[in-house]
């Protein structure tokens, strides 16, 4: 289904919380996305009409349970490319990559002794390595972001991966300024030094098609509350070459395939690292979000984001001293920008009277904003039911707010 | 669900004491000074006072920080002056909003606590 402003609009409908508040211009989806009634749905009847717990009664409701369960599992292995065993179900991307930062160091060579990340990380991708680093008496590297068109320095990555980086973890999208990283180009160049590689795909896998066997990295991570999913689940995919060498992480129920007094022998990936009672709600709602996803097509909504993307970029410029900090070429529907001195709070407190969400502050690149020698900057995101009027609306309102200040 | 912050945070009132930057700048002579930051966004605080026989003679601040943070910062900086050391630590929440005159949503809540933050923390 092509997505024009028509159909976005048609689309907006699927999303209740745009019913109950149809004033609502709702321009913070790298944050978190509505939910459609169809993920509403299938919870709300899991709960009232299918449920109980999986993969342990021998009993039809349980078995059903189980079925929805891991039909929602293949679902996401189909769209990111992988086999289901290769998808772990955690709370977020946040919590699959501590999961990794804390299980990786089984793995990692001895005399490896490098983690190379990148200047424009994400918290959830830079304090978890900082503690491994910590722990393993390891050393940071990063590569740097090039200033003046907010890309990664490809050249100064193959300064920092060498035969020493032992891992390799990388935002694919940036939060704060959209840019499409060359994952692809560095993803190669780190297998080629030997490195282990680990994806943040936190802002990419709900934008555009992605193929973890086409893009090479060993890990990937991404959270389903910013894919219409509901929070509390999320993903992380490994190759199963690495996930058969890994220690479960968090120890009990169907982590282990025998128990004895003493020892435990443990269970075939993926259930060695998914012990206790599963978020089987969630994981079903996030499954069914990634149906409807493919109901429209992730092209289609990679298409119709670029179109606002671009629409966005051209009309923003209208508003006096705004400064926007986009590469302006490969970005994804992400756009930062600052409205001349006026504080980014106040920005989004005087947008929020008219009904129009934004982000404003750091955006967790605590790293990315000193580098860049910003306070913070106002954050718009698209999804597919953004249409051309949210961004005429915001941009008249960023008008009369440039005006209040003069 | 209602949407939307007050308008009054905003209001002609505001926007006049915000560009007056009323209380802006350094004193000579401080006997105390303290800086608070505001983790979410970067904003700086630093509250610079005289203080003589437990009570403030003079109060000034600095740094950088967004409308409702300044204006707060001004106001408070004119309420301390001539007040006792000991009333000015019992000085609170409520004690802030009156100050500003309107009720402040939730997330814009520390904006506006700032500066008592910091002239808490010089005080100490």
């Amino acid at each position: 289904m092509e997505i024009n402003n028509k159909v976005a609009k048609q689309l907006k409908r699927d999303f209740p919380i745009f019913k109950h508040n149809p004033k609502l211009i709702y321009l913070d989806n790298a944050a978190t996305t509505q939910k459609p009634q169809q993920v509403i749905d299938i919870i709300k009847n899991f709960y009232e009409k299918g449920y109980a717990n999986i993969q342990r009664g021998i009993y039809k409701l349980g078995e059903k349970a189980t079925e929805l369960y891991l039909n929602s599992k293949k679902s996401i292995a189909e769209f990111i490319g992988c086999d289901f065993k290769e998808i772990i179900y955690t709370k977020n991307a946040t919590d699959s990559l501590n999961f990794l930062s804390y299980t990786l160091s089984s793995i990692i060579p001895k005399g490896r002794k490098e983690i190379v990340l990148t200047e424009m990380e994400h918290l959830s991708n830079l304090i978890p390595w900082q503690q491994l680093a910590k722990r393993e008496k390891m050393k940071l590297k990063f590569i740097k972001l090039k200033k003046d068109s907010y890309e990664l320095d490809i050249e100064d990555m193959k300064k920092k991966i060498t035969k020493k980086t032992a891992v390799v973890c990388l935002i694919h999208v940036s939060n704060s300024l959209g840019t499409i990283n060359s994952i692809k180009e560095i993803i190669k160049y780190a297998k080629s030094k030997g490195a282990i590689t680990v994806l943040d795909a936190a802002q990419s896998v709900p934008h555009f098609r992605i193929n973890v066997k086409e893009i090479g990295c060993d890990f990937l991570a991404f959270s389903g509350h910013k894919i219409l999913g509901p929070t509390g689940i999320g993903i992380l995919y490994g190759s199963k070459k690495l996930l058969e060498k890994l220690l479960p992480f968090t120890f009990g129920g169907g982590a282990a395939k025998d128990v004895d007094f003493n020892k435990a022998d443990w269970a075939d990936i993926p259930a060695r690292f998914e012990s206790g009672t599963q978020n089987i709600a969630g994981a079903i709602g996030l499954g069914r979000a990634i149906k409807y996803i493919q109901e429209i097509g992730i092209e289609n909504i990679e298409k119709w984001e670029r179109k606002l993307t671009a629409y966005a970029l051209t009309r923003l410029k209208e508003v006096p001293g705004i400064v926007i900090y986009n590469n302006q070429k490969n970005s994804s529907g992400i756009i930062s920008f600052n409205l001349g001195k006026i504080h980014p709070h106040d920005v989004a407190s005087l947008l929020d009277a008219e009904g129009i969400v934004i982000r404003t502050g750091r955006h967790c690149n605590n790293l990315l904003m000193k580098q860049l020698g910003l306070g913070g900057t106002c954050r718009i995101s698209f999804y597919f039911y953004n249409t051309f009027e949210d961004i005429d609306a915001l941009v008249s309102v960023l008008k009369k707010i440039a005006k209040k200040f003069e | 669900m209602e949407f939307g912050v007050p308008k009054s945070m905003y209001s002609k009132h505001i926007m006049e004491l915000y560009k007056s930057q009323k209380n802006y700048g350094l004193l000579e002579n401080s006997t105390a000074e303290a800086t608070e930051t505001n983790s979410a966004c970067g904003d700086e605080i630093t509250i610079q006072l005289i203080v003589k026989k437990n009570k403030v003679q003079n109060a000034k601040f600095s740094g950088s920080g967004c409308v409702l943070s300044l204006v707060s910062a001004s106001l408070l900086t004119d309420k301390i002056k001539e007040m006792e050391v000991k009333d000015i630590k019992n000085l609170d929440k409520k004690d802030i909003l009156k100050l500003m005159g309107f009720s402040i949503t939730l997330s814009r809540m520390k904006c506006v606590m700032l500066p008592l933050e910091a002239v808490k923390k010089a005080l100490r």
